[in-house]
């Protein structure tokens, strides 16, 4: 019972661990060129919900990375398309704006159908709603002149930060998974919890990126907490079956979902962080958000792996994971070691929204959206083993982007879904889990 | 408010073609679930087969029953390639694969590429002509008593619920018949009996076919009174039949009947009287839009409720009840 005394002091240690990584994350943005200083003087910080928005659709092609000039109002904003063509700029007001496409970031061999209407205008008598989107009409398909290698290229490296956002989600999953045997089914809501914490201190509040993350985490931490205290521990001290506490979290997902879609409506918001900058390395353009979201990630999963591995909490962790009465056995007081696994798992889920946030937009179902990709990512790579999770969210990243150098785009999910049925029929205990006897 | 309104369209709910269409779909879930201890989070998988299949294939000129066939043979197909692979797998990995392969479906069938055939994300019309054209009751309307329908409504009414009160009679006769036995042996100790020399994966793959018929004739049903929209077959749908059938009680056979009939009375009385605390200005602050949230909310509410406190169910025996794992 010598571990178990110490409880208090492991819940502090996790506590302060998850402090210190987020105050390393937001040392080293500070010294990251943030844009946040640029951030005032084009004045996006906001206390309004507004935006003007639009997609560009070439003949059924998205065209990513074309630059939109929003003018008026006080605001002065280039945004980007992301990778499905959207964009989106908050406004302060229901006023007149100006929209204006930079012919010159079009992709070769598309263009509009009146080459003079490259400016589109939003009247303040357009308002009806928040959003106000205005589309551009072009004429012929964007034409790939990159060549075979340089999309593989570009798709791979979208790949490994898509991926990279997944692992923070569902390391904490398959934790949670391996300590209660829980399949969590809310664990995208708690994705959301971050995208949307991002949007709200970020694009309506105005704060800066470090301070974001940091009330993301905090926020991600007490709803693990909040949820763990409340609900799941009394359910495991009633006796409650693993498939019903499956069944309650699909529940419990719909009734959280449905609170975002209440209080935030069904509009996708953006959130730039003021990171929309374009960087580009040999034929691979990012944004510098999407380059910052890669190496954030990895940092963080560096740090958890180090936490699991060199900690003494970590290694208890591990321990519960692997056999709960063996680890109890030998003294490790599990409830704890739950509660940790919840606070850090949900914490790390609403980092990855924040990442999402910066890397696509926010909605109210973005979570839930990626919900699978997650459960691919776990099962693929082992349920329960948290390197597993890992290994598998890069799997599914990458593939689900490279499915789209043959797939149509909107096939590309299902692609993860297919390799995820197709590992299980041939090896059902995934990439990395330890087999065991099944059925 | 109109009371009186409020409670004359939730009565209506009772006896529309949607409740029986749920509840088809939830016996088709009774059987996996219930009975067998199946853990399927794919019956909007079957539910969209049965719709698309059956209309593609009248659009296209076949004849109803032909089309019925054709939905049926792809459930069956779809039943194949979902059990080999998971059945002799731990009970999650079902519900993982499940609801992995519902949505590999939809994704499918709302792809750009598939204009031409499912209509993309715009969905299927014009595929009720041969179901009219079988219809008996002559043009003109009727009066039910709380509403009046058409010619075409009621024989859809009669119809569905006709095929509901088949199906249940017919589940009665399996379920105490030896074969049903064995499966409810299957879903208290799979391995008892294995021992006695029973073929578990096969009965368990007869269980899913069965299951899954009966949700691609509930798809059938669910599309008759509208159009298809691939939108309507998301994850929400099975979870939904879930919340029927756990209602309902799982291992019953009225249960999933009386539960789509609870449910949607339900969700038809919650709209009615916040539709009417929004117009008379009591919780005006919300928008209609909001209301119609409030409604999603409480379904998942009465899910996380029911399965805590009363996993049997209204009809169910507490001792039927075995969440297995």
């Amino acid at each position: 019972m010598k571990l178990a005394s110490k409880a208090p002091t492991t819940m502090i240690r996790a506590v302060v661990f998850t402090l210190l990584s987020a105050l390393f994350l937001a040392g080293s943005l500070a010294l990251a060129p943030s844009a946040s200083a640029e951030e005032e003087t084009t004045g996006t910080d906001l206390e309004s919900n507004l935006v003007v928005s639009g997609s560009l659709i070439a003949d059924g092609v998205k065209l990513s990375g074309v630059s939109v000039r929003v003018v008026g109002a006080d605001i002065d904003e280039t945004v980007e398309s992301d990778s499905e063509g959207k964009w989106a700029v908050p406004v302060p007001i229901k006023a007149d704006y100006t929209i204006t496409l930079d012919l010159s970031t079009l992709p070769a061999g598309v263009e509009l159908v009146d080459t003079a209407a490259s400016q589109l205008n939003v009247k303040e008598s357009d308002w009806l709603t928040s959003t106000a989107t205005r589309n551009f009409r072009f004429v012929g398909a964007a034409v790939e002149t990159a060549s075979v290698t340089d999309q593989f290229l570009q798709r791979l490296v979208a790949g490994l930060i898509f991926g990279s956002l997944l692992a923070l989600a569902s390391v904490g999953l398959s934790l949670i998974f391996g300590t209660t045997g829980l399949s969590n089914f809310a664990h995208g809501e708690a994705v959301t919890l971050g995208g949307i914490t991002a949007w709200v201190a970020g694009t309506i509040f105005g704060m800066p990126f470090p301070v974001v993350i940091l009330i993301g985490l905090a926020v991600g931490a007490l709803s693990g907490f909040l949820q763990n205290q409340f609900l799941w521990t009394p359910l495991r001290n009633r006796g409650t079956k693993i498939v019903q506490m499956m069944i309650v979290s699909i529940g419990l997902s719909i009734v959280i979902r449905y609170i975002y879609l209440f209080f935030i409506d069904g509009t996708t918001k953006s959130y730039t962080g003021g990171l929309s900058g374009v960087i580009a390395i040999g034929p691979v353009r990012l944004t510098q958000g999407s380059l910052l979201t890669f190496f954030m990630a990895i940092g963080v999963l560096v740090l958890f792996a180090l936490f699991l591995t060199r900690t003494r909490v970590g290694r208890a962790t591990r321990a519960v994971s692997d056999n709960i009465s063996l680890a109890e056995a030998s003294g490790i007081d599990s409830g704890k070691i739950i509660q940790i696994v919840w606070i850090l798992g949900s914490s790390l889920a609403a980092l990855g929204g924040i990442l999402l946030a910066l890397y696509r937009q926010v909605s109210w179902s973005m979570g839930f959206e990626i919900l699978l990709l997650i459960f691919a990512a776990v099962t693929l790579g082992g349920l329960g083993s948290a390197y597993g999770a890992l290994l598998g969210s890069f799997v599914v990243g990458i593939l689900v982007e490279l499915s789209s150098l043959v797939l149509p785009p909107d096939l590309k999910y299902a692609s993860a879904l297919f390799l995820m049925i197709i590992v299980l029929i041939f090896r059902p205990q995934g990439i990395l889990g330890t087999k065991q006897r099944v059925g | 408010m109109d009371f009186q309104n409020i409670l004359f369209n939730a009565l209506n709910e009772i006896l529309s073609p949607t409740t029986a269409a749920y509840a088809l779909a939830a016996m088709g879930l009774a059987v996996h679930f219930g009975y067998t201890g199946l853990l399927n989070f794919g019956q909007a998988a079957y539910m969209l087969v049965g719709s698309y299949a059956f209309a593609i294939a009248t659009i296209s000129g076949w004849p109803f029953f032909a089309a019925v066939a054709l939905s049926i043979t792809l459930s069956l197909l779809l039943t194949v390639i979902l059990g080999i692979p998971t059945l002799r797998l731990r009970a999650d990995y079902l519900a993982i694969v499940t609801i992995g392969a519902a949505e590999i479906l939809r994704y499918i069938v709302t792809t750009t590429g598939m204009t031409e055939i499912t209509g993309a994300s715009e969905g299927l019309i014009g595929f009720k002509g041969t179901f009219e054209s079988l219809n008996p009751i002559p043009v003109g309307t009727y009066d039910l008593g709380l509403i009046v329908i058409n010619e075409y409504d009621l024989w859809l009414r009669i119809t569905g619920w006709t095929l509901v009160a088949l199906v249940a009679v017919l589940l009665f006769l399996l379920m105490r018949s030896p074969w049903g036995r064995v499966l409810k042996g299957i879903r208290e100790d799979e391995d008892a009996v294995r021992s006695l020399g029973k073929n578990v994966f096969v009965l368990k793959m007869q269980a899913l076919a069965i299951g899954g018929v009966l949700g691609s004739l509930a798809g059938i049903l669910f599309v008759l009174p509208r159009s298809v929209q691939p939108g309507n077959y998301a994850t929400t749908l099975t979870f939904f039949i879930w919340t029927i059938l756990l209602l309902g009680g799982a291992a019953t056979i009225l249960g999933p009947i009386l539960g789509a009939m609870t449910f949607w009375v339900i969700l038809s009385l919650t709209q009615g009287i916040l539709f009417g605390l929004v117009d008379s200005g009591i919780i005006g602050f919300m928008s209609v839009t909001q209301v119609g949230q409030i409604r999603f909310m409480l379904v998942g509410l009465l899910l996380m409720l029911l399965v805590i406190y009363r996993p049997q169910g209204i009809l169910g025996n507490k001792k039927e009840m075995s969440f297995g794992v």
